[in-house]
């Protein structure tokens, strides 16, 4: 349980909101009053893969903070599943109903 | 892609809607996760429940939920958020050229609901090129989609709370959403490339202290894309 007062988890959760807002409205009001160079233009493409790969590795690779690549580490291999199965079906609902299932077999085995 | 040029507004929305929905499968586990430790973390249960609409970004609301747990300070809280938020901004401007016509309340409502899922659904119609004169209703429908999920999701989390059996492993459903998301996306070299070294470098700098390792993680990805499709399409 937590030593903060609800009145700093209110503060915490409006400014938090405030931020997450004008973080994600920055560059969309920003557009047409600069403009970008085309170095970042180029970059833009890989936005949703590097971000989403970046977010997604550490939590499938990792175990309390250290790298696990052992056959133990039953969330990489169902993960490594879910990536064969998006690669061929290209399935959303497949693929993280694979990822589930993978996972639970794992459980049993390790 | 004709029909694309021609979608009409509902149908716009329509699409941007249907393209989240297999993504509820992984986002209703996770806040439904996000809910329960919410509540344990010490967290009222109104707060919880609001923040969902007040914050609405997964893994920002899971990050506050642990540092409240932790009782973390206050302002290294805030700081570890945006933080891991500041993706979004790199959203915010690969979206910004598609919005760029539009009034500013349309472009308030949009920026709020630029979540992960939604932004990747909706991406496709917003570079597509000539771009749709209706693209921006296909991230509305996806956004309203995504968002009226993870309300739901999250609120059952938070009446449910510790009555959840533990060990459930429901967290896993994040990764496994980002990976149906990403993994079709790789149709290139430089994709590969730019996936490639943004996994094995938020690896290595996962140590970092309050998530720095994500976003400077990202950034080398995206360089290291630009780089290998030099003179070549994305």
């Amino acid at each position: 349980m937590t030593t903060l007062t609800p009145i700093e988890i209110w503060l915490l959760l409006a400014a938090a909101g405030l931020a997450t807002l004008l973080t994600r409205a920055s560059f969309i009001f920003a557009e047409g009053h600069y403009s970008a160079p085309g170095w970042l233009r180029q970059l833009m493409p890989f936005v949703p893969i590097a971000t989403l790969t970046a977010l997604t590795i550490p939590d499938i690779a990792l175990i309390e903070g250290a790298l696990a690549l052992g056959l133990g580490n039953a969330k990489l291999w169902a993960g490594v599943v879910a990536v064969l199965v998006a690669a061929r079906w290209k399935n959303i609902l497949l693929t993280i109903a694979s990822g589930f299932a993978a996972l639970i077999v794992l459980r049993q085995l390790i | 892609m004709l029909l694309h040029q021609e979608l009409t507004r509902r149908q716009a929305f329509s699409l941007g809607l249907r393209a989240v929905l297999p993504m509820h499968l992984g986002v209703a586990p996770f806040g439904l996760i996000y809910g329960v430790v919410a509540v344990q973390s010490g967290i009222p249960a109104l707060a919880a429940v609001l923040m969902s609409s007040v914050v609405f970004a997964g893994s920002s609301q899971f990050l506050i939920a642990q540092m409240v747990g932790t009782s973390a300070p206050m302002l290294i809280a805030l700081g570890a958020v945006i933080l891991v938020n500041l993706r979004h901004a790199l959203y915010s401007a690969s979206v910004a050229p598609a919005l760029v016509h539009l009034p500013n309340r349309w472009k308030a409502l949009l920026a709020y609901l630029l979540t992960d899922e939604a932004y990747a659904a909706a991406i496709p119609s917003l570079l597509a090129t000539p771009r749709p004169p209706n693209a921006h209703w296909v991230l509305f429908g996806s956004g309203i989609g995504l968002w009226s999920g993870w309300q739901l999701a999250t609120l059952a989390g938070v009446l449910i709370g510790a009555q959840l059996p533990s060990g459930l492993d429901l967290e896993f459903a994040l990764p496994l959403t980002f990976i149906a998301i990403v993994v079709p996306m790789i149709n290139s070299r430089a994709r590969l490339i730019a996936a490639a070294v943004a996994g094995m470098a938020a690896l290595v700098l996962a140590g970092l202290p309050f998530k720095t390792g994500l976003l400077l993680a990202a950034i080398t990805g995206l360089i290291a894309g630009a780089m290998a499709s030099k003179g070549k399409a994305a």
